[in-house]
């Protein structure tokens, strides 16, 4: 199996599916497919801080016994809120070997975790084991011209331990932008938090937060954001409708995924993109959205 | 039957406890026989006797072991030295929803259990399954919208409540497995052809003639009838 063990997380199976798509065909163009494993149960969706809490670790670590089961010493996630849970828990559990035995235990039917599986998000794969200069040759559609913002938000990059780059500067996403032939647009407000959960009882408090960030954005000469989180994506899109309502003079701002981005470069299935996006690109709508 | 082979069957009685009281039943009865042999009557909590109706859910415990164990009482043989205890009754409420009027897409079983979010993989319903189901593997595909999976997975349910008793997450895992299922059936199932082909087929009347004879035969000319019938060849 030449491949990446690939866990999609349920956001990709649902609100998420462009991420997936896109991730799934700039990865085989890429030579290197991400193929999902058997049995995976959803990540946990938030780390437990509480250091007893050992309920709340079941999920992730059944994950990584079925990553070992499947004979793999690695993971690989897309959405950087399955990252860090992930990650976090994993370190978590390899930092005290009694926490382990004592989930080993509870977990009496299955194989016990032995503590070997690695953690890893795409945008490292990229980075450190495909290189950026093999992601440019692998480019057939230059994004010369293009303005591209990255948006890191907190799980990719906080606490520094699961960090995949430097928390204060990452340049990661600048990196692939380059690689791309787009312009990065640097902006402050690129590691600011979205507002994550908040979306669910406090939706007002994302749409603020959305209009800070993406206005900085613009401001900085962005014509799309790019992000890593489905959950991200969604309160920094979803919102925008709402917040022209208050405020008719603000600007709507694409928010698409790094893999879209590539997948727009490398000419293969993007999943689907918004409009507006699509003309400043000179793509016709259709293009690149074949393979479905 | 030989006298000595009396006596060893006389002989072969087991121990069991039915919520703390111990009895002394013959060996090779099933835990519901064991117990109507212990004086207990059903009045709640049994049903079809034949493994289907779910409604003779046990639990028990062996004695050296420390694991609860979890099994329909008219399928399960009791053994010697079994704690046992009846569970006729689950509480849990089934959320109210029109099949017609839902919209089918991944969200609507979240929408209508939204307490499936919860699960934390623990696995609990899986062990407490008598009909061995990936109980934990349904409620996961669940929550991420495959509801084909999900109605895969639960096919088997007979809807005992043990998993939800177990639950540490509350979840109703039965009542929404069910809806998936039937969410499914009515709106992502492959439609058979043939079957809509042979109903147009009845509505217009193809078979009133062959049917009309059926119906004035007496007993024996369907005697006749029904062993000269042509059967499908086993393939
Ligand atoms: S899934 Fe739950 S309700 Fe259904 S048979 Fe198994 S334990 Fe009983
Ligand atoms: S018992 Fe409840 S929390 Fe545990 S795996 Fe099953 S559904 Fe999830
Ligand atoms: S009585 Fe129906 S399943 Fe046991």
């Amino acid at each position: 199996m030449d491949g990446l063990t690939y866990f999609p997380g349920c956001s990709l199976k649902e609100e998420a599916k462009e991420f997936e798509i896109s991730a799934m065909a700039v990865m085989k163009a890429l030579g290197l497919p991400l193929i999902e494993f058997e049995r995976w149960n959803c990540c946990g969706t938030v780390f437990s801080l509480t250091e007893d809490d050992l309920m709340h670790q079941l999920a992730t670590i059944r994950n990584l016994i079925r990553v070992q089961e499947n004979g793999s010493e690695e993971i690989v996630t897309l959405c950087s809120m399955c990252y860090n849970t992930l990650k976090r828990s994993s370190l978590f559990v390899n930092r005290d070997k009694e926490r382990l035995e004592k989930i080993n235990a509870f977990m009496d039917r299955e194989q016990a975790y032995e503590g070997k599986v690695e953690v890893r998000h795409l945008l490292e794969v990229l980075r450190d084991r495909i290189g950026w200069d093999k992601v440019e040759e692998a480019m057939t559609h230059s994004l010369e011209g293009l303005s591209v913002a990255p948006y890191y938000g907190c799980m990719l990059l906080r606490p520094r331990e699961v960090g995949i780059d430097d928390p204060d500067n990452p340049t990661i996403m600048q990196d692939l932008i380059e690689a791309l032939w787009a312009t990065p647009v640097e902006f402050p407000f690129q590691t600011e938090c979205c507002g994550s959960y908040q979306v669910v009882d406090r939706r007002e408090l994302i749409v603020e937060r959305t209009h800070r960030i993406l206005s900085s954005a613009r401001r900085s000469g962005a014509d799309v954001v790019i992000t890593s989180c489905p959950l991200c994506q969604y309160n920094l899109q979803k919102t925008q409708s709402e917040l022209k309502e208050t405020i008719p003079t603000f600007e709507e701002m694409p928010v698409i995924y790094f893999t879209q981005l590539m997948a727009v470069a490398l000419e293969v299935d993007s999943g689907e993109l918004p409009s507006p996006l699509l003309a400043g690109l000179a793509i016709e709508e259709g293009v690149g959205n074949g393979e479905r | 039957m030989g006298k000595g082979n009396m006596n060893e069957q006389e002989n072969a009685m087991i121990r069991i406890h039915v919520m703390g009281k111990t009895y002394q039943v013959p060996a090779g009865l099933t835990i519901m026989d064991a117990m109507e042999y212990s004086g207990y009557r059903f009045i709640r909590g049994a049903g079809c006797r034949s493994g289907f109706c779910g409604a003779c859910s046990t639990i028990y415990r062996r004695e050296e072991d420390y694991r609860l164990q979890f099994a329909l009482a008219c399928q399960e043989m009791a053994e010697d030295g079994m704690y046992l205890v009846q569970l006729p009754f689950t509480p849990a409420p089934r959320s109210k929803y029109n099949l017609e009027e839902i919209d089918p897409s991944e969200n609507v079983l979240l929408q209508y259990y939204p307490e499936i979010a919860r699960c934390v993989s623990c696995n609990t319903c899986t062990k407490a399954c008598p009909q061995d189901i990936e109980v934990m593997d349904y409620v996961q595909a669940a929550l991420r919208g495959d509801i084909a999976r999900t109605a895969a997975l639960s096919f088997d349910c007979i809807q005992c409540g043990l998993c939800t008793m177990r639950c540490p997450a509350d979840i109703k895992h039965y009542h929404m497995a069910q809806m998936a299922r039937r969410i499914y059936g009515r709106y992502l199932s492959p439609v058979p052809n043939h079957l809509e082909e042979r109903l147009c087929e009845i509505e217009e009347g193809v078979y009133d003639n062959e049917l009309g004879k059926l119906m004035a035969m007496n007993k024996e000319e369907l005697g006749i009838a029904y062993a000269a019938r042509i059967r499908e060849e086993a393939k």
